[in-house]
C-alpha cells in the first residue's frame, strides 16, 4: 500500500516535471538572469547609466517630460539606483492608455535615441510571459508553475532517503545513475530555494489566477481591493482647469528627510498642469526584505502633503516579504548572488531532470529510437544549450547591431529567437553526443568572445572596467567568460566521447558527463 | 522492478481513467483553489483585504493538494468522489456571502 503510494507519486513527479519541462527550464533560466536585470540593462546602454538619485536628477527627468510630453495626462519618474542605474522616463499621450518611456541620456539631459534595446527588461517579461500576448503567457507559466510545485512536492515523497541521498553521488555507475545523482543533488540542496521560488512566483501573479475571493468581497472592483491592500490613494480627476506645477526639489528633500536609507524611488505626476495634478513619490525597497508599498502624496500645484501611504496588515505583509524574495530586489550582494547561484541550481535540476527522463528509456545502441524519445532528445538539446546560445546572441546582437537601426529592439529579440529555432533544428538533424559537443562549442565562444565584442565596440570594455573598479561592467563581462568557460569545459568532455554510442543502458558511457 | 501492488494499481490507469484524472487534477484542482479562494474571503473574521489575500495564498496550495489526491487516489471514480465532498462543503460557505 504504502509502496504502491509511493510510486504513484514518482509517477507523477515524472510527468509534472517532463511535460512542462521545456518551459520550465526558460522560465527558470531567464527569471535567474533578471535577478542581474538593471545591471543588464546597464550593460546594453552603456553611456547611458547614472548614480545620482538625488533631488537633481528629479530635476533633470522633469525637465524632458515637460519638453517632449507637456500635453501627458501622467508623468512617471524612475530615479537610477546602483545596481540599475537609469534614469527612465514613462508618459502617457492624452487619449492613450499605456505609458510610453525612454531612458534620459545624463550628457545631454534628452531621452536617448541611439542604441535602443529591451535590456534586462527583455529577459524579466520572457520570464513570465514567454513574448506571448501577455494573458496567455502569464497563464501558461502560471500552469506550468503550478505544475512544478505538484513536481517539487511530489519529489519530495518518492525521495525516501532524502538526507542520505545527498551525499551519494555515483559518477561511475552505469546508466542514468549519475543522472539521478545528480538531479538529487541540486534539487536537495536548494530545496527550500525552489519550493520559495515556485510558490512565491505563483502569488506574483495570484490576482490574475486566483480573483474570485476578491470578486465576491468586493464585488469585482479590482481597483477597490488594491486600494484597501495597499492602501493607495485613489487616482485624481483632471479639473481641467491650467495651474502651473510645484517646484518638485522640495517635496523630493522632505521624502529623503523621512527615508533617509531608502531614498525615493518613483516620481508619479497625475495630470501636471492642472488644477488637481498629484504628486507621488514612492519610496526606495532595496534596503529590506520585503518589498512594502510607501508613498506620500503632494497636492501638485501647492506643494502640501496630503498623504503618507502603507498598509502593515499581517497577511499583506506576508505577501510583500513573498514578492522581496522572489525579486531579490534587496541590495545585497552576497545574498544576491546565492540568490543567482540557486535559481541555475533550479535550472539545472530541471535540466537534469529532461535529460534523466531520455537515459532511463535510452534502448540499447541496436535498437530503433522511437519517435517520442528522439522528440524528447531534441527539445532538450535545442533547449538546454540551444537557449543560452540565444541569450547570448542577444548580447552580441545589442553590441553588434547599428545604434540608430528602426526598431532596434525587435531585431535583437528576432536574432534571439532565430538563434533558439536553430539550435532546435541542429537538434534534430544531429542527435546525440555530436550535437550536444557541437552546441556547447557555439555557447561557449559566445561566452568566451563577448568580451571581446563589448572591448571593440564600447569603451567600457575589461581593461577599462577592472582599474576603475566599476563591477558592473566588469562582473558581466566576467560573467560572460565564466559561463564561456563552463561550455568550453562540457564541449571538451561531450567531445571526447562523440565516437562512442550513445546512451547505452548498462555501458558506462553517461558518466557525469554523457548524454 | 516494479512491484506487483504498484501494477495492479497502474491497471487501472488506461486512457479513460487516466484522462479522466487528468481533468480531475488540472480542473477539478483549480475549482477547489478558487472555492478555498471565495471560502477564506467570506468567512474569515478579519477585514476583507486581509481574508482576501489570504484567501489567495491558501488557493495554490489546496491546488497543489488535490493534484496529489488524484493521482494517489485507487480509482478515478474514488479521486472524483474525493473532490466532491470537500468541494460541497467549501460551496456552502457562498451562503456567508454579502449581499
Amino acid at each position: 500500500m504504502k509502496h504502491g503510494f509511493r510510486q504513484c507519486m514518482a509517477w507523477l513527479h515524472t510527468w509534472a516535471g517532463l511535460i512542462p519541462g521545456w518551459i520550465l527550464f526558460a522560465v527558470f533560466l531567464t527569471g535567474t538572469a533578471a535577478y542581474y536585470r538593471g545591471e543588464i540593462s546597464a550593460w546594453t546602454r552603456p553611456d547611458l547609466r547614472m548614480e545620482d538619485n538625488g533631488p537633481e536628477a528629479a530635476m533633470l527627468g522633469l525637465r524632458e517630460l515637460q519638453r517632449i510630453a507637456p500635453d501627458a495626462t501622467g508623468w512617471l519618474i524612475g530615479l537610477p539606483t546602483s545596481s540599475d542605474p537609469l534614469l527612465r522616463l514613462y508618459w502617457r499621450p492624452p487619449g492613450e492608455r499605456r505609458f510610453r518611456d525612454g531612458i534620459l541620456d545624463p550628457a545631454t539631459g534628452r531621452v536617448a535615441e541611439a542604441g535602443r534595446t529591451m535590456g534586462g527588461e527583455f529577459f524579466y517579461r520572457f520570464h513570465f510571459e514567454l513574448h506571448m500576448p501577455p494573458i496567455w503567457g502569464r497563464w501558461l507559466v502560471g500552469l506550468c508553475a503550478m505544475s512544478m510545485l505538484v513536481a517539487i512536492i511530489s519529489g519530495i515523497i518518492t525521495h525516501r532517503r532524502i538526507f542520505a541521498d545527498f551525499f551519494t553521488f555515483r559518477p561511475g555507475k552505469a546508466g542514468h545513475r549519475s543522472w539521478l545523482d545528480a538531479h538529487n543533488l541540486l534539487a536537495v540542496l536548494a530545496l527550500p530555494y525552489h519550493l520559495m521560488i515556485t510558490y512565491t512566483g505563483l502569488l506574483t501573479l495570484m490576482l490574475m489566477y486566483m480573483p474570485w475571493g476578491m470578486q465576491l468581497a468586493y464585488k469585482g472592483d479590482q481597483q477597490a481591493f488594491i486600494a484597501e491592500a495597499l492602501s493607495i490613494a485613489p487616482p485624481p480627476r483632471p479639473a481641467r482647469q491650467a495651474a502651473p506645477l510645484t517646484d518638485l526639489a522640495p517635496l523630493v528633500a522632505e521624502a529623503l528627510r523621512r527615508w533617509p536609507e531608502t531614498g525615493v524611488r518613483r516620481i508619479g505626476i497625475s495630470f501636471p498642469g492642472d488644477a488637481n495634478a498629484t504628486i507621488v513619490l514612492g519610496r526606495g525597497d532595496r534596503h529590506e526584505l520585503a518589498i512594502r508599498r510607501r508613498e506620500l502624496v503632494f497636492s501638485g500645484t501647492t506643494g502640501e502633503l496630503r498623504l503618507a501611504t502603507g498598509n502593515d496588515a499581517p497577511a499583506v505583509q506576508t505577501v510583500g516579504v513573498a514578492y522581496g524574495l522572489h525579486f531579490a530586489r534587496f541590495e545585497l550582494p552576497f545574498l544576491h548572488v546565492l540568490f543567482f547561484l540557486s535559481g541555475l541550481a533550479g535550472t539545472a535540476m530541471v535540466g537534469t531532470g529532461l535529460v534523466m527522463w531520455v537515459a532511463k528509456r535510452a534502448p540499447k545502441a541496436t535498437e530503433r529510437r522511437h519517435f517520442g524519445l528522439r522528440l524528447v532528445e531534441t527539445l532538450n538539446l535545442g533547449t538546454i544549450f540551444g537557449l543560452p546560445i540565444a541569450m547570448l546572441g542577444f548580447f552580441w546582437a545589442n553590441r553588434l547591431l547599428p545604434g540608430m537601426l528602426d526598431h532596434r529592439p525587435d531585431w535583437e529579440i528576432r536574432i534571439f529567437f532565430a538563434l533558439w529555432l536553430g539550435a532546435y533544428l541542429h537538434a534534430a538533424l544531429r542527435p546525440g553526443r555530436r550535437g550536444w559537443a557541437e552546441q556547447a562549442g557555439i555557447a561557449a565562444l559566445l561566452g568566451l568572445l563577448l568580451p571581446a565584442v563589448n572591448a571593440a565596440t564600447t569603451r567600457h570594455h575589461l581593461g577599462v572596467a577592472l582599474p576603475a573598479g566599476d563591477w558592473l561592467m566588469a562582473g558581466m563581462d566576467l560573467g560572460f567568460l565564466g559561463f564561456g568557460l563552463a561550455f568550453a569545459l562540457a564541449a571538451r568532455r561531450l567531445w571526447q566521447g562523440a565516437d562512442r554510442p550513445v546512451a547505452t543502458r548498462q555501458g558506462g558511457h553517461l558518466r557525469e558527463r554523457g548524454i | 522492478m516494479v512491484s506487483a501492488a504498484f501494477r495492479a494499481r497502474m491497471r487501472g490507469w488506461r486512457w479513460p481513467g487516466l484522462l479522466s484524472r487528468i481533468v480531475a487534477a488540472v480542473l477539478g484542482g483549480y475549482a477547489i483553489g478558487a472555492l478555498v479562494s471565495v471560502a477564506c474571503a467570506v468567512l474569515l473574521p478579519l477585514p476583507r483585504s486581509e481574508a482576501v489575500v489570504i484567501g489567495m495564498m491558501l488557493s495554490f496550495l489546496a491546488y497543489a493538494g488535490v493534484v496529489l489526491w488524484v493521482f494517489a487516489a485507487r480509482t478515478a471514480w474514488r479521486a472524483w468522489a474525493g473532490l466532491l465532498a470537500p468541494g460541497l462543503l467549501l460551496a456552502a460557505s457562498w451562503a456567508g456571502r454579502p449581499v
